[in-house]
């Protein structure tokens, strides 16, 4: 009973959180009629670069996908591990080295430079794209490796006796499985690009970049009006509704990382290995160039982090662990009551979820604004609205890894629970516990790294005192010290990755059963 | 060392702060950076108000006014320094300063008077960029070359609304035509000026907006000659920065102590080899060599606080469809 009752309570929360604001916020509006022409350019640039962004991603994650699905090499095992890292990598981070290899003043302007040819310009729709593509390409590469290696063998094997043609393995073995998993993945990618903030407000350039989540931001923030904010929120929240609810058609792919470690046993591998190779190596440069520039640039100037690095370092801590903890509670109160219930009521669980993507944290944040104005200073809950935010953006992750497993616990030990009458402490601490243990430290750890790296609400509600360590990194980046906001960086990265594994190791532990 | 000197300061605040008065002063970032006016204001004024003056760097100047609209009769600034006469309109307009009255004798062009703000100090915007380039003399020839510009944008930063109305004021109703051409050379539009200017140093950029006297500070201060400013023939737009208290302070005396300070001989000979702008109040030893010629007359492009505030809202939109394409 008290399952259910938490679980409602959950549920009418998220509810409040995300299509209340919304409410709130569409009221302030002055409908439409508020954009104007560069508002609605803002809003065909925000789709224009999700559909480029989703679309480049996966054209380039079948080559790769397919070459690591067909090749074995020495660490392989070690590049698919760092292909789940720019997910949890705060995109801050991304981005300060995307300029450094791709910028103006990066790695390749100057060879070009050098060579006689123009630099390259990241500034605007290049930059967004460039840098949504970098953060999303390695996550689809893991989703069609995934499902690729679900492929049986014996099917290539099949292929290889009759002697296919690269032709015949597209169309009879991996065009319907491209088919099945390739437009989930283009909508997550989609949904995600909608809502990207930081990247357009770091490289947009100005207007001819600016997305809708953005521009809230500026008719926030800089023109201080609210129903243009509250305008522009409308038609986030339209579109990223529509979006997810297209979701429940195209079913969005899962994202639990198993069998990525299964060699491949390919008999055609050899005569592709050219190919392969190259899609391997520019992959794998792709990602670790940009990274490797800020960490080695950081590294170098370790001794020149500011001394606000302390404070910032605790309030994102202290944010991050807040969120987690929320997260968590949310997350095991929605699984453990829906988990048993009807189809229906799953889906209404899992709607919600889907609903923490597509709500925009701005969206939000302006919402909580309005609703706190009148009573208070709504700077002075900046840190707890920062949290609570987090967490609602990281729950539909967590629900993903937590639901299947709370379901398939029920699922196998329900009836040994009947009938040895098991009592519910036995329960909880016998069964129920060591199995979720695993899925608990690593739906922890994606909450509390993307919490840690995220720079969206305490962007709209931050006031000079206080700051995160995405947000100083950010204003370090303003105020070009880019030595030190590489220093920053190495510290950001180092406490991200450092609470992903403490959280995900906790949950491996000492787990009896695994 | 850093660590200790922190923890130290962080006891001996909360102690002193029982007796002490302090007088908050929002400003904009690159007043109170280390190289800027902040400093030596500080320990000026410390000096003899007997108080602790806390300035709060808030972006560039325009995004103080944002600021402030967020924050409304709830906020904890006293005196709020940085605002230019672009945007005193909208800023009394909020209701939010209160009359102040300050005798000096300006030698802000035009002269001053105004119920609200007093000026600190003043200066033309310009394109600064490196001795070797042949830089363009007009708006026309600029947007016609392929140099590379950075500029600030107008919603947060005071050039970056000054930009805007210079355009406006020289061209008029050409003004969204001269943003449309423009709009290739413009690397990117930064929230304020220091992430312009900085960008401009690290090779980014060709011309950046700023100052005829930023070309002073490599000159003077680095001893580097290499700096220059376009001087353009459609004239240039000026700026007047200026200073307000707010009508909820509960440092009334401190607020208004503060204000005539800054338009005393000990602030304002500060402001010409650390803001890098003409002082509001000339001080008694003149202006520092190597500093630029006020220009003429005729060049000085200027409009009136209402004309401004009028002006805004529709040039920006203009600028903002011209570089969305």
């Amino acid at each position: 009973m008290l399952r259910i009752v938490l679980g409602g309570v959950v549920l009418i929360a998220l509810l409040i959180f995300s299509l209340g604001t919304a409410l709130v916020v569409g009221l302030q509006g002055r409908g439409l009629a508020a954009l104007s022409g560069a508002d609605w350019s803002a809003v065909k640039f925000t789709l224009w670069q999700a559909s480029l962004s989703a679309g480049l991603s996966i054209v380039m994650a079948i080559p790769v996908a397919r070459a690591l699905a067909r090749q074995s090499f020495p660490g392989r095992q070690a590049l698919i591990t760092l292909l789940g890292a720019p997910f949890i990598l705060p995109v801050i981070v991304g981005v300060l080295g995307l300029l450094a290899v791709f910028g103006r003043a990066g790695w390749i302007s100057s060879a070009l430079d050098w060579a006689g040819f123009a630099k390259l310009s990241i500034y605007g729709a290049p930059g967004v794209v460039l840098a949504h593509v970098f953060f999303n390409l390695p996550l689809v590469t893991r989703l069609l490796l995934q499902a690729w290696t679900a492929i049986p063998a014996e099917r290539f094997r099949v292929a290889e006796s009759l002697g296919a043609s690269p032709w015949a393995y597209f169309r009879l073995i991996e065009g319907p499985m491209l088919r099945a998993t390739a437009p989930g993945a283009f909508l997550l990618v989609f949904l995600l690009c909608l809502t990207s903030f930081v990247v357009a407000l770091a490289v947009g350039g100005g207007p001819r970049g600016t997305t809708i989540e953005l521009a809230i931001y500026q008719a926030f923030r800089l023109d201080f009006d609210l129903g243009k904010a509250a305008s522009l929120a409308l038609v986030q929240f339209t579109i990223c509704g529509a979006v997810s609810l297209l979701a429940f058609i195209v079913p969005l792919p899962q994202t639990n990382g198993l069998g990525l470690d299964r060699v491949p046993q390919r008999l055609d591998g050899p005569r592709h290995r050219l190919w392969d190779g190259f899609w391997i190596f520019g992959a794998g440069a792709f990602l670790v160039l940009p990274l490797g520039a800020v960490l080695l640039r950081g590294l170098r100037h370790m001794l020149e982090v500011p001394p606000q690095i302390l404070t910032a370092s605790l309030t994102s801590l202290t944010i991050a662990i807040v969120s987690t903890a929320l997260c968590l509670a949310m997350a095991l109160s929605l699984s453990l009551a829906f988990a048993r219930r009807g189809s229906l009521a799953r889906s209404l669980a899992e709607a919600t979820g889907i609903l923490g993507l597509a709500s925009s944290p701005l969206v939000v944040g302006t919402g909580l604004f309005v609703l706190i104005f009148p009573y208070a200073q709504p700077m002075n809950f900046a840190l707890s609205i920062t949290a609570a935010v987090n967490a609602m953006m990281a729950l539909p992750f967590a629900l993903r890894v937590l639901m299947p497993a709370v379901q398939e616990t029920y699922g196998d030990y329900l009836h040994l629970r009947m009938s040895l009458g098991m009592g519910s402490w036995i329960w909880i601490t016998r069964i129920l516990g060591p199995r979720l243990r695993r899925p608990i430290g690593f739906s922890a750890g994606l909450a509390a790294a993307l919490s840690m790296g995220d720079l969206g609400v305490i962007a709209l509600f931050a006031d000079p005192d206080l700051q995160t360590l995405p947000l100083m990194l950010y204003r370090l980046m303003g105020a070009y010290r880019m030595d030190q906001a590489a220093a920053t960086a190495v510290v950001l990265v180092v406490q991200s990755l450092f609470l992903f594994w403490m959280f995900d190791r906790g949950g491996r532990g000492h787990a009896t059963i695994g | 060392m850093k660590l200790t000197s922190l923890f130290a300061g962080l006891f001996l605040a909360s102690a002193a702060v029982a007796e002490t008065p302090v007088l908050t002063v929002y400003t904009y970032d690159s007043f109170i950076s280390d190289w800027g006016p902040g400093p030596a204001v500080e320990s000026a004024f410390e000096a003899t108000c007997g108080c602790d003056l806390q300035m709060i760097g808030v972006g560039d100047g325009a995004a103080l006014l944002s600021r402030l609209r967020l924050e409304g009769s709830r906020t904890e600034a006293d005196v709020v320094l940085g605002l230019d006469t672009n945007l005193t309109a909208a800023a009394a307009e909020t209701g939010l300063f209160s009359p102040i009255s300050l005798s000096a004798d300006y030698a802000v062009p035009g002269g001053w008077s105004d119920r609200h703000f007093a000026p600190f100090d003043w200066g033309y915007f310009a394109f600064v960029h490196d001795t070797q380039l042949t830089a363009p003399t007009n708006f026309r020839d600029l947007a016609a070359s392929d140099l590379k510009i950075v500029i600030q944008d107008p919603r947060s930063s005071t050039p970056g609304l000054g930009l805007l109305l210079w355009v406006k004021t020289a061209y008029g109703d050409e003004a969204g035509d001269i943003w449309a051409d423009l709009s290739d050379n413009i690397v990117t539009v930064t929230a304020g000026w220091s992430e312009a200017y900085g960008m401009f140093l690290e090779g980014e950029a060709d011309l950046v907006l700023s100052y005829t006297t930023s070309p002073a500070y490599h000159l003077i201060a680095e001893e580097d000659a290499s700096k220059t400013f376009a001087l353009f023939e459609e004239g240039h737009y000026m700026q007047i920065e200026v200073a307000g208290k707010l009508a909820t302070t509960d440092q009334n005396a401190l607020a208004d102590q503060f204000l005539q300070f800054m338009v005393s001989d000990a602030f304002q000979s500060i402001i010409p080899t650390t803001n890098w702008m003409f002082p509001a109040v000339t001080p008694t030893m003149g202006l520092p060599d190597g500093f630029p010629q006020a220009l003429s007359a005729e060049q000085s492009l200027i409009l009136s606080p209402a004309q401004a505030a009028a002006q805004r809202s529709a040039a920006l939109d203009e600028w903002q469809s011209a570089l969305a394409q």
